[in-house]
């Protein structure tokens, strides 16, 4: 495992290390000194392995593909925002708007998710240990989201395919968001995405929330929820 | 009442004029506001209430067709490793693949190219065939962030944050079901069919200090190599683009009202935001306070038509001018030889501005296979280049008259205003007057 001192090479020495390897390229390497700072091991586009030791801030592992990126630590806004592929694991909370617009692979976050987890979430599977705050899964159009805590005001306003899990209470429910029916293939996919989070829960105990699909096209009659 | 003679003339109102009551039937009859593309319509102060002085004793003017009046713009020298060099101070401004057709798409990369400037993608992503015509192609990320991926981030030669639009700062925008075909639902990870909204804020920042944060992940993402435009819609120019300065830009884009859009709502277009005009001095004003005129790049579109206009843009302080309804019209939108199938539609040419709806007889903003076809991307490409070339030429006659041998080197002080409103918008003297508005006299 290569070690890469951000505190001596800086977000810009760890970022051209990681991005000038060839894509093809599954080495591993571990962050250390991350001190919160923006923007560390976005853009990567190789299978490779990251640990980033400590906290990190806005935007950590954006637009990854491919890379496994372990977060021991909180991270800031926008984690995993717009990824496309691999798996990223915070084992602490994550800020505001996490996995935000993400096409594709796993976002795990072991604690707590502030408002607007999984907004215009595109794809992207996100499970979140704890609970979400306000306006989670706003605009999101596919993808899954899973909630073992509770979840905050608005959930799944306006939302569009994305099917949402809840294992705890939730605060209200936003526009066009419904509570669904759990079928035997979304109970297979919870127990399939909670076993690759690692997360220990009973799929019994969630309930399933998506699209009432009533505002998909505009009708002037449905002027009171817009 | 009066009875009707051959002396009397029946007045219409000035408040009701035949416009405003035929909006109030249209909404007493449907129920719902009225939704269609482009700018502004209503008349507003803009760039034809200036005029230029020229030379004269004080000025010594260039010789037309021999003495060489240059037009190239860097734009992006900021921060970027490439910045983008342009032969011509006019861009094509960004307009989605959804809203036009692939045809059309092409045909703007196709002349860009051919003009030496640039072209920019839209909501819904790049696709190949825009990409592959267009020399310099400038990415837009927008709030939607529809078909947005780092492969695509990294094919672009600049990147567009886009805060908003002249046609409607503030607002999102609407694809109407009509025009999401399979391909463009794919593009957009959306269902067939459904009205796809496009989100008016930015997911994951807000504020200019988030903003400065997602700029420097864009530029890690991208090595530090793409310049990074921001564009604002005209609505506090000066704020938004020292606000923009703040946040790290190499390039500003302000848009006004007269700025085109796919759709919205006609009450938007026409009564929020600022007249190109009104907008380009504030701009400057704040880069000159901050140092930073020159060093950030200033590009201003909205009802910008002709070399005139770019002539004008460039004297007020803007280093370069975008064009965006102008560029679908040299393509061939509203052309008066399709009128049978305009009047077909319930409208004219000239007046069509249904574009949301995908009936385009143009082939521009459909995508309807068999309408789309109608457009020739080779022919159109072509078109849209001598377009460009005409601007050019015309810039460069306005500039030589006025003795520069660069069209940056045009200045407000080549300019005079026709009205006291423009003359205080564009901080000119009005014509035949040593009077701005707003200055103190002595």
């Amino acid at each position: 495992m290569e070690i890469l001192d951000l505190k001596k090479i800086g977000v810009r020495g760890v970022n051209s290390i990681l991005h000038d390897l060839s894509q093809d390229s599954r080495q591993n390497f571990e962050i250390q000194n991350p001190q919160g700072q923006h923007s560390i091991a976005c853009g990567l586009d190789a299978p490779l392995i990251v640990e980033i030791k400590g906290h990190v801030g806005f935007y950590c592992g954006g637009m990854n593909k491919f890379a496994k990126i372990t977060i021991t630590g909180h991270a800031g806004v926008g984690l995993a925002e717009n990824m496309m592929s691999g798996n990223i694991r915070v084992t602490g909370n994550a800020s505001e708007s996490a996995g935000a617009t993400a096409h594709g692979g796993l976002l795990v976050i072991e604690g707590n998710a502030s408002s607007r987890c999984g907004i215009s979430m595109k794809g992207v599977d996100i499970v979140v240990g704890g609970s979400v705050g306000h306006m989670s899964g706003f605009m999101a159009q596919s993808g899954n989201l899973v909630i073992c805590g509770d979840a905050g005001e608005a959930l799944g306003d306006s939302i569009y395919e994305t099917k949402i899990f809840v294992r705890g209470e939730v605060s209200g429910l936003g526009t066009d968001c419904i509570e669904k029916e759990m079928t035997p293939e979304h109970f297979s996919k919870l127990s399939e995405l909670l076993e690759s989070s690692g997360l220990k829960a009973d799929p019994a105990d969630f309930r399933r929330y998506g699209s009432a699909r009533k505002l998909y096209n505009f009708d002037i009659d449905n002027a009171d929820a817009y | 009442m009066t009875k009707l003679t051959s002396q009397t003339h029946p007045r219409k109102s000035a408040t009701f004029d035949d416009y405003t009551l035929s909006e109030i039937r249209r909404a007493a009859a449907t129920g719902i506001y009225d939704i269609r593309g482009g700018g502004a319509k209503r008349p507003l102060p803009g760039l034809d209430d200036l005029l230029f002085l020229g030379a004269s004793m004080s000025r010594y003017p260039l010789e037309g067709y021999r003495e060489n009046c240059g037009t190239d713009v860097v734009l992006g020298t900021r921060f970027a490793k490439n910045p983008l060099r342009l032969k011509i101070p006019i861009t094509i401004a960004g307009m989605s693949f959804g809203s036009l057709s692939a045809q059309a798409k092409e045909a703007l990369g196709r002349g860009a190219t051919i003009a030496g400037t640039s072209t920019t993608t839209g909501d819904g992503g790049m696709t190949p065939e825009e990409r592959g015509q267009s020399e310099m192609l400038i990415y837009q990320y927008l709030p939607s962030r529809y078909g947005m991926n780092p492969d695509d981030l990294r094919k672009a030669d600049a990147i567009e944050v886009v805060v908003g639009q002249g046609a409607k700062p503030g607002g999102g925008g609407m694809l109407l079901g009509l025009k999401i075909s399979e391909r463009v639902a794919e593009m957009r990870n959306l269902p067939q069919g459904i009205d796809q909204r496009s989100a008016c804020r930015h997911p994951d920042w807000t504020g200019p200090d988030d903003l400065e944060i997602k700029i420097s992940e864009l530029r890690e993402i991208t090595d530090w190599e793409k310049p990074i435009f921001i564009k604002i819609g005209g609505a506090r120019p000066y704020y938004d683009t020292a606000l923009s300065v703040k946040a790290g830009a190499d390039v500003i884009v302000i848009d006004g009202m007269q700025g085109g859009t796919a759709a919205t709502q006609e009450v938007f277009i026409e009564h929020v935001g600022q007249p190109t005009l009104a907008c380009i001095r504030p701009a400057v004003k704040a880069l000159q306070e901050l140092g930073m005129h020159r060093k950030v790049q200033l590009i201003v579109s909205g009802g910008i038509r002709n070399g005139a206009d770019v002539a004008k843009a460039l004297a007020l302080g803007a280093d370069a001018v975008s064009i965006g309804t102008a560029a679908l019209v040299a393509l061939g939108d509203n052309d008066p030889e399709l009128e049978e199938e305009y009047q077909k539609l319930g409208t004219t040419a000239g007046a069509y501005d249904d574009w949301h709806e995908g009936r385009d007889p143009a082939g521009i903003s459909t995508q309807d296979p068999e309408l789309s076809k109608r457009l020739d991307p080779v022919l159109a490409g072509r078109r849209l280049a001598n377009y460009l070339k005409v601007m050019t030429l015309e810039a460069q006659t306005i500039a030589r008259s006025c003795g520069k041998s660069h069209v940056h080197n045009l200045e407000p002080e080549d300019l005079v205003a026709l009205t006291v409103e423009a003359a205080a918008m564009a901080q000119v003297p009005l014509s035949g007057t040593d009077w701005i508005p707003g200055k103190n006299h002595d």
